[in-house]
């Protein structure tokens, strides 16, 4: 688990459009460059948004990604709001 | 010349972005104060302002996360956040290098701040600047705090840091305004975010107001985190201000508890400058440009 780089790529998306551009183009190829495999990686891709407020990303970083991914702002509230509970 | 101007404020995104979604009446209480903070901002003729406020992953990560930045750049582009979140159109904000790098060298007797010449402004900045200098033609020099990863600087760090800035800025030409924007309970980017305590905002203006640095300075990382969230760090703004302006008296120009803006819209303008806020020295240069 890295913590650490699944925030840094969630830094990078917020602040470097080129990233941001490849990551949509690319993804597992961006995936690849951050190191990211198992558990994160697949957290990622699919948006789990549950299991990536678990790990213990920031919220100030895991709201614009859960934005990016398509998640309204309800249902990302929702989404942390679950986790919490139980 | 000493500060002729220095107040603190929120700045939380819903602010601007979401202005219509509080109450009318809070709306008109909170919007009418900040303006009266506006009218006495431009009669203090400021040449410069200093903006002091949270790091919000904008411009430092993990890598290199420095405890106090000062933007040295020509110019700050913000906000970085899309226009229809802020309702904040981009700008370029001009800086004040001159004066930014003196201050970083004068702090030097006390402070080994970190610099950058291309700091960009987020809403920590933006939303106050929106607010106070609509223009955003003021030559604006922001520092940034780490409010946002342990370790952060202490709060009687930021106090000392306020203490260090006035010391600097006395030694300045300028006539320098002082904007310290952060806090106060807030639970960002959470299920809690609308969640206010609005008796711990209350004691944190109280501690401003009276300058009780050790009630202000005592309180631990860990009370923050309970009482007053994740947000709550970025009182270490408000500690800054309460520093710089040591001995000064205060005015409450709004405590206005407003869930809609996921704060309690707090406005407090700092008596600095006396006297030499409205005697300004005739030669000041009014065309954006700074005495060197």
């Amino acid at each position: 688990m890295s913590l650490y780089q699944v925030q840094k790529l969630m830094f990078g998306l917020n602040n470097e459009p080129d990233l941001r551009e490849h990551f949509a183009r690319e993804p597992a190829a961006v995936l690849d460059r951050y190191g990211l495999q198992g558990e994160e990686r697949a957290a990622l891709e699919t948006a789990d948004v549950a299991t990536l407020y678990r790990m213990g990303v920031h919220p100030l970083l895991l709201a614009p990604y859960a934005g990016r991914c398509g998640l309204a702002w309800p249902q990302y509230l929702a989404t942390l709001a679950a986790v919490e509970a139980d | 010349m000493p500060i002729v101007f220095a107040a603190a404020a929120n700045h939380a995104p819903g602010i601007t972005g979401r202005r219509d979604n509080a109450f009318p009446e809070q709306r008109e209480v909170f919007f009418a104060a900040y303006a009266e903070l506006r009218a006495r901002l431009e009669r203090a003729r400021l040449d410069a302002l200093i903006v002091v406020t949270a790091e919000h992953w904008t411009n430092f990560f993990l890598s290199n996360m420095p405890a106090f930045c000062v933007g040295l750049g020509e110019s700050h582009v913000g906000p970085v956040e899309d226009e229809p979140f802020l309702k904040i159109p981009q700008a370029r904000v001009p800086g004040a290098p001159v004066l930014a790098r003196s201050v970083v060298d004068a702090l030097g007797e006390a402070f080994d701040v970190a610099f950058s010449e291309e700091l960009k402004l987020d809403h920590g900045a933006m939303v106050p600047l929106h607010l106070l200098v609509p223009s955003m033609a003021m030559p604006v020099v922001p520092i940034i705090i780490n409010c946002l990863a342990q370790p952060m600087p202490r709060l009687g760090r930021c106090w000392q840091l306020g203490q260090a800035l006035r010391a600097a800025c006395a030694t300045r030409p300028e006539r320098i305004g002082l904007v310290c924007a952060g806090g106060l309970s807030h639970w960002p980017a959470t299920p809690r975010s609308g969640k206010l305590n609005v008796e711990w905002d209350r004691a944190i203006v109280d501690a401003l107001l009276a300058h009780d640095r050790q009630r202000l300075c005592a309180i631990s990382d860990e009370e923050i985190v309970r009482d007053a969230g994740p947000g709550g760090h970025e009182i270490r703004a408000w500690a800054v201000l309460a520093g710089a302006t040591d001995g000064e008296d205060g005015e409450v120009l709004c405590f206005e508890p407003i869930p809609a803006y996921a704060v309690t819209g707090a406005v407090v303008d700092m008596h600095v400058g006396g006297a030499g806020a409205v005697a300004a020295p005739a030669d000041r240069l009014r065309d954006g440009s700074l005495p060197t």
